[in-house]
C-alpha cells in the first residue's frame, strides 16, 4: 500500500512546520502564537508517524502519544497564563509585555 | 653575670615599651625617670661587664636567649655576646646614649611628644645594643634596621614641618641602598658559609675562600656597601647634612656618636673578609680618604653650625674607614671612641647654643658669647680643640694621630693616602677655627635669650673631661707606649703590620702638629685678624662657585636627583597609565562593550526572541549541510 | 489512496494557512480544526489508525475546546479582529515569512539529497502499540502523567482569579514617581 514517496511526506512535514514558524514570528498576538505552535507540533508529530509506519514500527505512534500529552500540558498552561495576562494588561499584544528587557 | 648579658638591652627596650605604651597618662618627671633611668642602668651594667673583660682578658661574654628560627640547617638564635670589641661600643652606646638623655631631659623639656621622643632614643639605644651584641649576623640585621627606623622617627621627630619628614624619608631612603647591598651579602654568605653565626664565619672562612677569592670580594664589597650607607660615606653620604633636621640631641646621639659608626662596626666585625679581600679594603681606605676631604671641604663653607658639624662627622667617619682600609683596626675604633666623645659634646654644645640664642642656626648671626656662656663656651672649646687635634692635650690628637701614621706606616699604607690625610687634618684645624670664632668671638649679634641649667650643662662637663682623658689610654710609641686599649682590641682585632719604621713617627707627629697649627693659623687670620681679605677673596669668581659648590655639599644631591631620580620619575610619569595594565583593562573594556551591545539584544521582546532562535536553527541547519 | 493523500494533503496544507493568516480567533480556530481532522485522515492513509483517532479525540476534540473557552472568557471578536488586521501589515511579516522560506529551502534542500526511497506503508495495529507503550516506553508514561498531572495543577493555580498575585518587583507603586 504505497502512498507518496518518502520525501513528499517529509516535505508536507516540514511545510507544516515552517508555516507554524511563521506564524509564531508575525503574530502580535499570544493566542495566534499558541494555535501556531500547535501547528509546530502536529508537524513534528506527522514526521513520527510517517517514519513510525514506514518501518512498521510502533515507536512512531508512541512519540506522537507523548507530543499529545506534552501539547495537551502546554496549552492548558499556555492559556491561563493568556487569561491573566489579559486580566493584567488588557491586551494580548506580545510587544506590550516588554518588562524583562535587560 | 655572664648569663646577665640580656639585661643590657633589655633595659632601653622595657623602657621603650613602658613609654610608648603608658606614654600619654605618665608625667614629665615619670617620662624622663623612665627614659633616662633605663640608659643609665643600662650603662652601669655594661660598665661592670666592660670592667669584668678588662679585668679577666680571656673572658668572652655568651648567652643564648632563645632559638630564634629553626629550618632545616638554619637556625639562627637570639644570642648574645660581648667580646672586646663590642665592649668598646657598648661602652660608649650606653655611657654617651645615658649622658645625651640626662640632657635630653632638660632640652626636650617644652616639646609636648616628651614621652615619644624618649620611647624612640630608648628604642635607639636598644637596636644599638642588639647590633654591637648581636652573636649572628641576622640579629645584628635586626639592629641594624632598627636602628635605621630610629633614625627614621628621630630625623622627622618635628613632623609638622614637611622639610623634616623630608629629610627623614631621604636619611631612610639612602641608608636602604646600603641595607639592601648588606642583605644580599647575608644571603651570600650564608650561601657559602651555611651559617650567619660571627664566630662561627670568621675561623671558617679563610678555608671557605681558599678556592675562589672573587666570592669573599664579592660578599666584602656587598658587606662595604651596607657600611657606606649607614656611616654615610661617598657616594651615600648626602643624609647625613639633611638629617640635622631632628632635635639636637638626635643629632648628637644618632648622627655623630653611634649609629653612623655601625658601618665602621660591622667592618671591623668582619675584618676577616676583608683580609680576604684586599681589594675591597684598599677601596675602603680610598673611599675615606676622598670622604675626609670632599666632607671637610664642604664643613669650611657652611653657615649652619649643625651643618658643619654634620659634615664634620662625615669627615672624621672617613678617617675610620681610612684606618679600617689600611690595616688599622684597632685605630679606627680608638678614633670611633674618641670622636664619639667629642662630638657628642659638640653637638650638644651647639644645641644649647642654638637654645640659648632664640632657636638661631646660623654661625653668622652668632657671635660674641664666649662671656654670655661660660660653661658652654669652655666645653665646646674642649670639643672643638679635640676635633681639631690640638697636639698632647686633646684626646683628638692621639687618635688621629695614630691614624695619620698609620696610613703611612701600616701595611697598606700609602704616601698618598697619608698627604689626604694631612690636608684633611689641615681643614679641620681650619673649619673647627672658624666655627669658633664664628660663634663666640666678634661682636654679639643675637641677644642670649635663655640659660642652660645643671642637666644640660653636666653632660657637657662630663663629656669635656672624658674628651680629653680619653685619649691618654692609647699612647703613640715615642710618649712611652702605654697602650691598654689597643692590647684589650687585640682580644679580638689583628694587630697592625708595619711597614715604616717605628721611630720615624716623631716625623709625622711633627707635621700633624704643623698641619692643625697651620690650619687654625689661617681660619684666625681670615675670620679673626682680617675680616676684610676674606669679602675680597669671596668677590673672586673662582672661590665664589668653589664656595657654592662646597655649600650644596659638592653638588651631590643635584647629581642624583638629574641622574637618578629625575630619570625615575621621568620613568613612572610615562609609565603613568601602566602600559601592561592597559592589555589588562583594555580586555575589560573590550568585555563591557561587548556585555552592553549584548545586553541591548535583551530587549524583552519575545518575537524577536523567537526569531533570534530561527536565525539560529537556520544557521546551524545550513552549516550542517555545507559541510 | 495515492489520490487520497495528495487532496487531505493539499487540504491540510491551505487549512493550515488559513489558520496564520486571519483575523478573527474562532475563523483561525476553526481552519485549525479543520487542519487536525485532516491531519487525523492523513494518519489514517499512512496505517496509523490508532494515532488518527486520538488525534481527533484530544486535539480536535479536547484541547479545541480549550482554546474555545479562552475566546468564550476573554470575549475575543470583532474588537481583536479589527485589533489584528491593523497589526498585520507587511512590515510586520514580511522578515518572519523571509525567514520561515530559508528555513523552508533548507529542509527541501536536505530532502532533494535524500535517494528518494519509496515510501512503504505499513498498518501499526494498537496492540503493538500498547504493548510498545507500556513495557518498553513505562517510564516516559509515567513521565508523561507527571507532566500532566503538573500542568493541572500549574493551570488550576495560574488561572485562579486574583488581583493580587503579580510579583512585588512588578507592581507599580504610585507613590514612587
Amino acid at each position: 500500500m504505497t502512498t507518496a514517496s518518502i520525501d513528499n511526506v517529509l516535505l508536507l512535514a516540514g511545510l507544516l512546520f515552517t508555516i507554524g514558524v511563521a506564524g509564531v514570528m508575525m503574530r502580535k498576538n499570544i493566542f495566534f502564537m499558541l494555535l501556531s505552535v500547535e501547528i509546530m507540533l502536529n508537524a513534528a508529530g506527522l514526521a513520527f508517524i510517517a517514519a513510525g509506519s514506514h518501518w512498521g514500527q510502533p515507536d512512531g505512534q508512541v512519540m506522537f502519544i507523548f507530543i499529545l500529552a506534552m501539547a495537551a500540558a502546554e496549552v492548558s498552561i499556555g492559556l491561563s497564563l493568556i487569561l491573566q495576562i489579559y486580566h493584567l494588561h488588557k491586551s494580548l499584544d506580545i510587544d506590550n509585555l516588554k518588562e524583562m528587557n535587560g | 653575670m655572664q648569663t646577665m648579658l640580656w639585661i643590657i638591652p633589655a633595659l632601653p627596650l622595657l623602657g621603650f615599651l613602658l613609654l610608648i605604651s603608658y606614654g600619654s597618662r605618665l608625667s614629665r618627671r615619670q617620662t624622663a625617670a623612665i627614659g633616662v633611668g633605663s640608659v643609665l642602668l643600662s650603662a652601669c651594667a655594661g660598665l661592670y661587664a666592660g670592667g669584668q673583660l678588662l679585668l679577666h682578658p680571656s673572658l668572652v661574654y655568651e648567652v643564648t636567649l632563645w632559638t630564634w628560627i629553626d629550618i632545616g640547617d638554619f637556625h639562627p638564635a637570639i644570642a648574645l655576646r660581648m667580646d672586646a670589641l663590642a665592649a668598646v661600643f657598648v661602652f660608649v652606646i650606653t655611657l654617651i646614649g645615658a649622658l645625651i638623655h640626662l640632657y635630653s631631659a632638660e632640652f626636650m623639656e617644652k616639646d609636648p611628644d616628651y614621652s615619644r621622643f624618649f620611647a624612640c632614643m630608648n628604642l635607639f639605644v636598644f637596636a644599638m645594643l642588639v647590633l654591637v651584641l648581636a652573636d649572628n649576623l641576622l640579629l645584628l640585621y635586626l639592629g641594624w634596621e632598627g636602628v635605621g627606623l630610629c633614625s627614621y622617627l628621630l630625623i622627622g621627630f618635628w613632623y609638622e614641618n614637611p622639610a623634616n619628614g623630608h629629610a627623614a624619608r631621604k636619611a631612610f631612603t639612602m641608608t636602604r641602598i646600603g641595607d639592601t647591598a648588606l642583605a644580599i651579602g647575608l644571603f651570600c654568605i650564608y650561601y657559602a658559609c651555611k651559617s650567619l653565626n660571627i664566630v662561627d664565619i670568621s675561623t671558617a672562612a679563610p678555608l671557605i675562600f681558599q678556592q675562589n677569592p672573587q666570592e669573599a670580594t664579592l660578599i666584602a664589597f656587598l658587606l662595604l656597601g651596607g657600611a657606606l650607607g649607614k656611616s654615610a660615606q661617598l657616594p651615600l653620604q648626602t643624609w647625613l647634612p639633611d638629617a640635622m633636621a631632628g632635635p639636637s640631641p638626635v643629632s648628637a646621639l644618632i648622627h655623630a656618636a653611634t649609629m653612623v659608626t655601625a658601618g665602621v662596626y660591622l667592618i671591623a666585625r668582619m675584618y676577616v673578609f676583608f683580609e680576604l679581600a684586599p681589594a675591597v679594603q684598599g677601596l675602603i681606605a680610598v673611599i675615606g680618604a676622598i670622604t675626609l676631604l670632599v666632607a671637610g671641604l664642604s664643613a669650611l663653607t657652611q653657615y649652619d653650625i649643625k651643618r658643619v658639624l654634620a659634615y664634620s662627622t662625615i669627615s672624621q667617619i672617613g678617617y675610620m674607614f681610612l684606618a679600617l682600609g689600611v690595616g688599622a683596626w684597632t685605630a679606627a675604633i680608638f678614633h670611633f671612641m674618641v670622636h664619639a666623645f667629642f662630638k657628642a659634646l659638640l653637638f650638644l654644645g651647639a644645641g644649647a647654643i642654638i637654645e640659648s640664642v632664640n632657636h638661631e642656626h646660623s654661625m653668622f648671626r652668632m657671635g660674641g658669647l664666649r662671656k654670655k656662656l661660660p660653661i658652654i663656651f669652655w666645653t665646646f672649646m674642649v670639643g672643638t680643640a679635640s676635633l681639631a687635634a690640638i697636639p698632647l692635650v686633646t684626646a683628638g690628637f692621639y687618635s688621629k694621630d695614630q691614624i695619620l701614621w698609620y696610613a703611612w706606616g701600616a701595611r697598606h699604607g700609602q704616601a698618598w693616602l697619608w698627604s689626604m690625610a694631612w690636608v684633611g687634618a689641615f681643614i679641620t684645624a681650619a673649619y673647627s677655627a672658624r666655627m669658633v670664632l664664628l660663634v663666640f668671638w666678634g661682636p654679639l649679634k643675637t641677644e642670649v635669650t635663655s640659660r642652660p641649667r645643671w642637666s644640660i650643662t653636666f653632660p657637657l662637663i662630663a663629656l669635656a673631661v672624658c674628651s680629653t682623658w680619653i685619649g691618654f689610654v692609647d699612647l703613640p710609641h715615642n710618649f712611652g707606649h702605654f697602650t691598654p686599649f689597643s692590647d684589650f682590641l687585640h682580644h679580638t682585632l689583628p694587630l697592625t703590620e708595619l711597614r715604616a719604621d717605628p721611630t720615624t713617627e716623631w716625623m709625622f707627629q711633627i707635621l700633624a702638629t704643623v698641619a692643625t697649627v697651620g690650619g687654625l693659623l689661617l681660619a684666625y687670620s681670615y675670620y679673626y685678624i682680617h675680616n676684610k681679605r676674606l669679602r675680597h677673596l669671596a668677590n673672586q669668581p673662582l672661590f665664589r662657585r668653589l664656595h657654592r659648590l662646597w655649600l650644596a655639599g659638592w653638588g651631590f644631591d643635584k647629581l642624583y636627583q638629574t641622574f637618578i631620580s629625575r630619570p625615575f620619575l621621568w620613568v613612572t610619569k610615562a609609565n603613568k597609565a601602566d602600559g601592561v595594565d592597559q592589555l589588562y583593562s583594555a580586555m575589560a573594556n573590550i568585555t563591557t562593550s561587548l556585555n552592553q551591545r549584548m545586553a541591548a539584544l535583551q530587549s524583552g521582546s519575545l518575537r524577536w526572541y523567537i526569531m533570534g532562535m530561527v536565525l539560529g536553527a537556520i544557521i546551524l541547519f545550513g552549516l550542517q549541510l555545507l559541510l | 489512496m495515492t489520490t487520497a493523500w495528495y487532496i487531505t494533503a493539499a487540504i491540510t496544507l491551505v487549512s493550515t494557512l488559513m489558520v496564520i493568516t486571519r483575523h478573527y480567533p474562532v475563523h483561525a480556530l476553526l481552519y485549525l480544526n479543520v487542519s487536525l481532522i485532516s491531519l487525523a485522515l492523513l494518519f489514517y492513509l499512512m496505517g496509523a489508525h490508532f494515532a488518527a483517532l486520538l488525534q481527533i479525540i484530544i486535539y480536535a476534540g479536547a484541547i479545541m475546546v480549550l482554546f474555545i473557552f479562552v475566546i468564550m472568557l476573554l470575549n475575543l471578536g470583532q474588537e481583536t479582529a479589527t485589533q489584528e488586521k491593523r497589526w498585520l501589515k507587511p512590515k510586520v511579516w514580511i522578515g518572519p515569512c523571509l525567514l520561515a522560506l530559508i528555513l523552508l529551502v533548507q529542509f527541501t534542500y536536505s530532502l532533494s539529497l535524500s535517494k528518494g526511497e519509496t515510501y512503504i506503508n505499513n498498518v501499526v495495529e494498537p496492540k503493538a502499540v500498547a504493548l510498545s507503550l507500556f513495557q518498553s516506553y513505562m517510564i516516559g508514561v509515567q513521565l508523561a502523567a507527571l507532566l500532566l498531572m503538573a500542568a493541572v495543577v500549574g493551570a488550576a493555580h495560574i488561572g485562579r482569579h486574583k488581583r493580587t498575585n503579580v510579583h512585588r518587583f512588578l507592581q507599580h507603586k504610585p507613590d514612587e514617581s
